[in-house]
């Protein structure tokens, strides 16, 4: 899509008088950054960032029996799932593929789903396929996704919406904000705690700005995003997952819950199970990288002889640890931590260790943990 | 003492045969927070508007052209200790590498302050 097709979202005039860079992403136009990258990385960190999410799908999925019809799509074991709590899941295809990940929340007698915002049109063609006939499925195009994260996030929040911080991480709920109907829910994508909240387009700009006026509040544009998501290990999709790569190699055998693994019945099964069984022959590791040059999505990981064992899927310097920082799917053989690995980018070798992710300790605030 | 630009968004400041080369201003505002440039050594031969060096910003890396052809006798060793220099003095500490002209004629296609300014105001 080009720069003149990329559509608009309810925000867009928001960011630009509030000195955005704009770009074009997942078919719209979307703020790469304001101030700048590290500053607006380090803020999310120490304080609390605004980002515009509205780009991604927000779907509701209604009807009868609704858990045996979502689990023949997700690998999630939904009988666990409590009303207004989320889960982490993903969308599969028949060779275990990832078609794309996504969090799905039980609200009452239906499910909210949050899926990317690149890959939403065609998940919406996947679950009407794969759904039965009696069930709902609504593209919610009227909503706008707004994310508030970081340690202080929850305290410009509450004074806005009284009640969110008795969320804990992965539950949500409708609230208040400002007189306008909001759900919120405690969760994210940076590693820190914070809160995902969804609300009519037509309201964006009044909650925008009400947030905004917090004084732990800054905006936040999608470089930071992805800096922040790559120190807390958190793959992004079309680039560490797509629909060659199975959850077990992604690392994510944790969505595929106990009761599913024991009796599969969910898309890709066959293979996924097979390799929770014998482990996989690649898999998604973090490598800390020696020196101080970025190495990036696209670079090789070469054995002893320079042949391609593998490759990097996401790369770029991290402002908290100083230092380069990828994720790369490496040969079973080197996966573990502390193995040595070299990578090549533009005919440079570099060296790189596997280390555990994330790389920047996660912040949530889990129930029952002491504050 | 000159200084003259490219349309790749370097500048050269010209004494005698002697030049230093940079990335611009408006260069370092475009890339954003700099966080590593790999410089070329002394005495590596550079050809006009081939690559002498790379910047990489937090999202991405990019070359930097030769503004001309030349011999570099010094590369700016403080850029590897704090590659920000070039986010915050482009045009003054935070420049890249010197280097000999081998022939001060490539300048005359080069633009000069006023004439970059205008550039820069259209892309």
């Amino acid at each position: 899509m080009t720069d003149a097709a990329a559509a608009l979202l309810p925000l867009n005039d928001w960011h630009i008088a509030r000195g955005a860079r704009m770009v074009p992403f997942a078919g719209y136009s979307m703020p790469i950054q304001y101030e700048g990258i590290i500053a607006e990385h380090k803020w999310t960190r120490e304080s609390a960032g605004l980002f515009d999410v509205s780009h991604m799908g927000q779907l509701l999925i209604t009807g009868e029996d609704l858990d045996s019809a979502l689990e023949a799509i997700l690998p999630a074991d939904l009988s666990l799932l409590k009303d207004g709590r989320l889960r982490y899941s993903l969308l599969l295809n028949d060779s275990g593929g990832i078609v794309d990940d996504l969090m799905v929340t039980r609200r009452d007698d239906h499910f909210y789903m949050v899926v990317n915002g690149a890959t939403k049109q065609g998940d919406i063609e996947v679950l009407r396929a794969r759904l039965r006939d009696d069930v709902g499925l609504d593209h919610l195009t009227s909503q706008a996704l707004l994310a508030l994260q970081g340690p202080k996030a929850v305290d410009a929040l509450a004074r806005l919406a009284p009640g969110v911080a008795e969320l804990t991480f992965m539950t949500g709920d409708a609230f208040e904000l400002g007189g306008m109907a909001a759900w919120i829910s405690r969760s994210g994508y940076t590693g820190e705690d914070g809160f995902e909240i969804s609300v009519a387009s037509e309201d964006a700009v009044a909650v925008a700005d009400l947030l905004l006026e917090q004084p732990e509040v800054k905006p936040i544009g999608l470089g930071a995003r992805d800096s922040l998501r790559l120190e807390a290990g958190l793959p992004l999709y079309g680039h560490d997952l797509d629909e060659e790569i199975t959850p077990i190699e992604a690392d994510l055998g944790f969505a595929i819950s106990k009761r599913r693994k024991a009796e599969g019945g969910f898309a890709g099964a066959t293979r996924i199970l097979a390799e929770l069984e014998q482990g996989p022959v690649r898999r998604r590791v973090g490598l800390a990288v020696e020196g101080r040059q970025p190495v990036r999505e696209g670079a090789m990981v070469v054995d002893g002889e320079g042949n391609e064992v593998g490759k990097v899927t996401s790369g770029g310097f991290s402002p908290i640890l100083e230092a380069p920082i990828a994720m790369a799917y490496v040969p079973a053989a080197n996966a573990e931590v502390g193995s040595s690995v070299t990578l090549a980018q533009r005919g440079k070798l570099f060296q790189a260790k596997v280390v555990p992710m994330p790389f920047v300790p996660h912040q949530y605030v889990r129930k029952g943990a002491a504050k | 003492m000159t200084v003259h630009y490219t349309e790749e968004h370097e500048w050269i400041r010209v004494e005698g045969d002697t030049a230093t080369v940079g990335i611009t201003d408006f260069a370092q505002g475009q890339l954003g927070d700099i966080v590593f440039v790999e410089l070329p050594g002394n005495g590596q031969q550079v050809t006009k508007g081939g690559e002498a060096a790379v910047v990489e910003s937090v999202k991405a890396a990019s070359d930097v052209y030769a503004p001309v052809t030349g011999e570099v006798t010094e590369a700016n060793g403080a850029l590897t200790d704090d590659p920000s220099l070039v986010n915050t003095d482009p045009e003054g500490e935070g420049w890249f590498f010197r280097l000999r002209l081998s022939d001060t004629s490539e300048l005359d296609g080069l633009m000069d302050a006023d004439s970059y300014k205008s550039f820069c105001e259209n892309q």
